[in-house]
């Protein structure tokens, strides 16, 4: 998060940098009066300054309460519209048309839909530069955190709930990001890279995607939903209309549920679930 | 018959914790086998396993807290070796299941089996000498407690041997917890031993609850009592407020896994995140149950070692239950991720904020207390001196976290764990570490060896900040917990620093050993006589060291606060032989031992499905239960003539 590449994790790390630089004033302060007056007050010290008992000095306490008062009414007014400006779900004022990005967490790896452009990917994510993302997030399994570091925030990805994230990346480049919260064995691999590319670019990958790899229909997500782990990148090119919806809908009600088998013997007793019979078939190509 | 238990729960393929718990076998084999031959079996039965003297009963908590340290601490090398080794192609010792088990273990053992029995240990050693009573409220519930935490203890580091531990994190989040992502006995082993130990540390709560408002001596008002009371207080009643929400979401995930039900499943209208809400609804109070104890701490050790009272008593007392009642109103800044809208973000960020504001207050009435103080330098005032330096940097990074958009770039990351543990070792460990060598002497009656407390002090201060500076800086560079690979090369050399910073906690704890075994070999020539090393201020220190069982034997009359500090200035000397009046105290009682002997045994059983046995415990709990209620044999007086012969002969042995 110290390299920013978005408005987001630049408004971010200011306000990092703000919130320590107005504590340290009060902080530093302490550190410094902690060390010096139990080094000054030692017992053997025969030039402090002693006094035997005093309970109780109101100027004094006065002011105790007053310093970290004023800082945190300083902060809460930092808290507050910092809240709002960077609220997730908050758009984000920019000239192109927001791209809305559809993202499934899922076991242990990320599926991207775009549904506009009718493609998916796993594990990759692409992006034009400058141009405002709408991401609707998900999970179809349990609970993670959606999170590329240097475009900013995070946001949880839940079964049967929808999150909205909206990022913005100013520079071409790739970007790591991952799962930020533990989700089971295959957490620590469950990486993917989002690319940022010139709108030219983006479009140029569009096509491409649309012209090669599989078509992620019923069959296909649910062969994508068993648990698997480093899993490349690829890409679908199309994809079945309202997948997400379709996602989230046999999330809540359990269809395909797929649960997890444990390692260990003695009580891996749970036999994997059926496949998904709810997808509709997929109109494929143009 | 056995339900689920068959041999295959034994991990006979896992090398490592089956040593692991070989050793530890052998470590307590070799103890029971010692204590056997030595015949000290009818001595521990009788004065320590049966007590219900809550001296011993702190005693017992402390010691459980600081063999857990020994477990919780084998837990963090394990994970830091991992990740100072597991980068890049490298894949490091630990397969993902054995590493998550272990991270899991670590936060579970070290909340509440290593602070929690640490802090209620000190509360009840200290608290009712320092309200000048006999004894708390309920003194067999008090042995009750203390058998259930261990019986938790207990049955968590069976998991080592008999199946596996959770594979969760310690705050087992739905739906991973449930049973569809996690159909193993690791999060089942989680929850029955935190149910068991839980039960214990509620009725822990309303014992001092009752005790602190009804048992005081004589003259005793509230705004007389010592801070770390009103600490004990304030963290008795969140206790009490805030546990009872952890057992029922406990249960509630408890029916899910055993009962099918849906209330945290992806499924069937079950909502994961009303388990985060609630488990926070408890885990946000929690760290004030754990952290207020130890400002109590460091308010009785800045008053005693700069020879004067605590700075501006009133405002310390007002500032402890401003944050008590402030903690059960900041629960949400655990997941500002969650999505929720930006009025509730930034509620919650503020509230959080504002607990700044009386902890801030403390921090420079500490500042003021040492102030034109005569500040005498033991191993209780340096861990003072490391806490207020540490605790603000732990405190500024928690109010970073708290401003939203912030913690939206560092939840969960390193800078996290970092944060707290800034805020746990800084303030929780060196505080009970202050306490534990602040009152040993009156617990035993002998100092512990000053030397090598010091040196345990820098090597945990030293190794602290080795080991969670670096964890700070890869926050921010984007590392985020609980990973088992390490995906970037570039964060190796901080992972290198922070382990040599285990290590040298390692080291602190060492030196504690060898500092309680030097003292107990040189307890002859560091006997204190006078109970009051320190030239202490509150009451325990004017009833000799080690405390009778009755603690006083005339209750004292309290007129100020600082009680004892004013008898002292004014001289009063007790009468050489007042007119004792008998005493009424509670017989010992082997209840809260046998209930957690069958506590353990059914948590055993419900985890294996072991329902006859199940049947069978809960009914014998019963029994136990109702044979001690009907009992009328709970009693004893000790008459005024043996206390005399007591007080006597303890006067024979001090100096005249």
């Amino acid at each position: 998060m110290l390299n920013p590449q978005g408005p987001i994790a630049t408004a971010e790390r200011l306000l990092l940098f703000n919130a320590t630089a107005i504590m340290l004033v009060v902080v530093v302060p302490v550190i410094l009066a902690t060390l010096g007056f139990a080094w000054w007050y030692r017992a053997s010290n025969p030039r402090a300054g002693r006094v035997a008992d005093e309970g109780y000095e109101g100027r004094i306490e006065f002011v105790v309460w007053s310093i970290p008062a004023l800082i945190v009414i300083l902060l809460g007014g930092v808290i507050w519209i910092g809240s709002h400006q960077l609220d997730p779900r908050a758009p984000i004022a920019a000239k192109p048309k927001p791209l809305p990005v559809e993202v499934v967490a899922l076991d242990w790896k990320w599926l991207f839909i775009c549904p506009e452009q009718g493609i998916a990917a796993v594990n990759q994510l692409v992006i034009p530069v400058a141009t405002p993302i709408e991401f609707r997030l998900t999970s179809a399994t349990v609970m993670n955190s959606f999170f590329v570091p240097q475009l900013g925030s995070q946001i949880y990805t839940m079964g049967g709930m929808t999150t909205h994230l909206n990022l913005l990346a100013d520079q071409p480049g790739e970007y790591p990001g991952f799962s930020a919260n533990f989700s089971g064995d295959g957490f620590a691999r469950m990486r993917f890279v989002a690319k940022a590319v010139a709108a030219g670019e983006f479009d140029a990958w569009v096509k491409a995607a649309s012209q090669t790899g599989p078509v992620l229909d019923a069959a296909a997500y649910a062969q994508l939903a068993q648990p698997s782990e480093a899993v490349p990148p690829m890409t679908y090119r199309s994809v079945a209309p309202n997948l997400f919806e379709r996602i989230i809908e046999q999330t809540t009600s359990g269809a395909a549920a797929i649960p997890r088998t444990s390692p260990h013997a003695a009580a891996g007793n749970a036999d994997p679930g059926a496949g998904a019979a709810w997808c509709p078939p997929v109109k494929t190509g143009g | 018959m056995l339900g689920r238990l068959t041999w295959a729960a034994i991990p006979f393929d896992q090398p490592l914790p089956l040593y692991a718990m070989g050793v530890v076998l052998l470590v307590i084999l070799a103890v029971l086998a010692i204590v056997t031959v030595r015949g000290w079996w009818p001595y521990l039965w009788r004065e320590w396993l049966t007590s219900v003297d809550h001296k011993r009963i702190g005693v017992m908590y402390v010691a459980l807290g600081l063999v857990m340290l020994l477990r919780g601490y084998s837990d963090a090398i394990m994970m830091r070796s991992q990740q100072a080794i597991a980068v890049g192609s490298a894949q490091g010792y630990l397969p993902p299941d054995h590493y998550d088990q272990i991270f899991s273990a670590h936060g579970t053992i070290m909340i509440f089996l290593v602070a929690m029995p640490l802090v209620i240990g000190l509360m009840n050693f200290a608290v009712p000498l320092q309200l000048g009573v006999r004894d708390v409220a309920f003194p067999v519930m008090n042995s009750i407690s203390f058998w259930l935490t261990a019986a938790g203890a207990l049955l968590i580091n069976v998991s080592l041997v008999i199946g596996n531990f959770a594979r969760t994190g310690w705050m087992a989040y739905p739906p991973l917890s449930e049973l569809a992502f996690s159909p193993d006995v690791g999060v089942d082993y989680y929850l029955w031993s935190l149910q068991i130990s839980g039960v214990g540390t509620l009725m822990t709560g309303i014992n001092f609850v009752t005790t602190i408002l009804k048992l005081r001596c004589p003259g005793m008002t509230y705004m007389r009592m010592p801070v770390f009371c009103w600490t004990a207080l304030a963290a008795s009643m969140l206790i009490v407020a805030a546990f009872p929400v952890l057992t029922a979401t406990f249960a509630m995930l408890l029916l899910d896994r055993y009962l099918g039900m849906h209330f945290f499943t992806n499924d069937a209208g079950g909502n994961q995140m009303m388990y985060v809400n609630l488990f926070w609804a408890w885990g946000h109070p929690e760290v004030y149950i754990l952290i207020l104890p130890c400002f109590g701490v460091f308010s009785e050790v800045a008053a005693t070692f700069s020879g004067k009272g605590l700075f501006s008593y009133r405002s310390m007392v007002w500032a402890t239950l401003g944050i008590c009642v402030l903690s059960f109103m900041v629960w949400l800044h655990h997941f500002f991720t969650m999505g929720a809208g930006a009025n509730v973000n930034a509620f919650f960020g503020i509230m959080s904020a504002i607990i700044a504001v009386p902890t801030g207050a403390k921090v420079f009435n500490w500042l003021f207390t040492l102030f034109r103080g005569r500040i005498v330098f033991r191993t209780p005032v340096l861990f003072l001196i490391g806490f207020m330096v540490t605790f603000v940097i732990g405190g500024l990074t928690g109010v970073l976290l708290a401003v939203p958009p912030v913690d939206f770039v560092l939840h969960n990351s390193t800078f996290l764990v970092a944060h707290f543990h800034n805020v746990i070792i800084g303030g929780v460990v060196f505080g009970a570490l202050a306490g534990y060598n602040y009152w040993f002497p009156k617990a035993f009656g002998f100092t512990l060896h000053d030397g090598w407390g010091k040196a345990s002090f820098w090597c945990w201060l030293i190794g602290f900040y080795l080991a969670f500076m670096p964890l700070y800086v890869l926050g921010l560079m984007g590392m985020t917990r609980r990973l088992e690979h390490i995906p970037d090369a570039s964060w190796q050399p901080l992972l290198l620093v922070a382990e040599v910073g285990a290590l040298v906690i390692f080291l602190g704890i060492l030196c504690q050993i060898i500092q309680l075994y030097a003292s107990i070999r040189t307890r002859a020539a560091r006997r204190d006589l006078t109970g009051d090393p320190w030239n202490g201020r509150t009451l325990e220190w004017s009833t000799p060291s080690p405390p009778p069982a009755y603690n006083f034997a005339v209750l004292p009359r309290v007129e100020t606060i600082d009680a004892f500090a004013e008898i002292k200035r004014r001289g009063v000397a007790a009468a050489p032989e007042p007119a004792y009046e008998p005493i009424e105290m509670p017989r010992n009682s082997p209840t809260g031992f046998i209930l957690s002997f069958f506590a353990v045994v059914l948590g055993f059983a419900a985890i294996w499905h072991i329902w006859w046995i199940v049947i069978l415990c809960a009914l014998a709990m019963a029994v136990t239960v109702m044979a001690f209620g009907w009992s009328d044999f709970r009693h004893h007086e000790i008459s005024p003539g043996e206390i005399a012969r007591l007080e006597r002969a303890r006067l024979a042995g001090l100096p005249s």
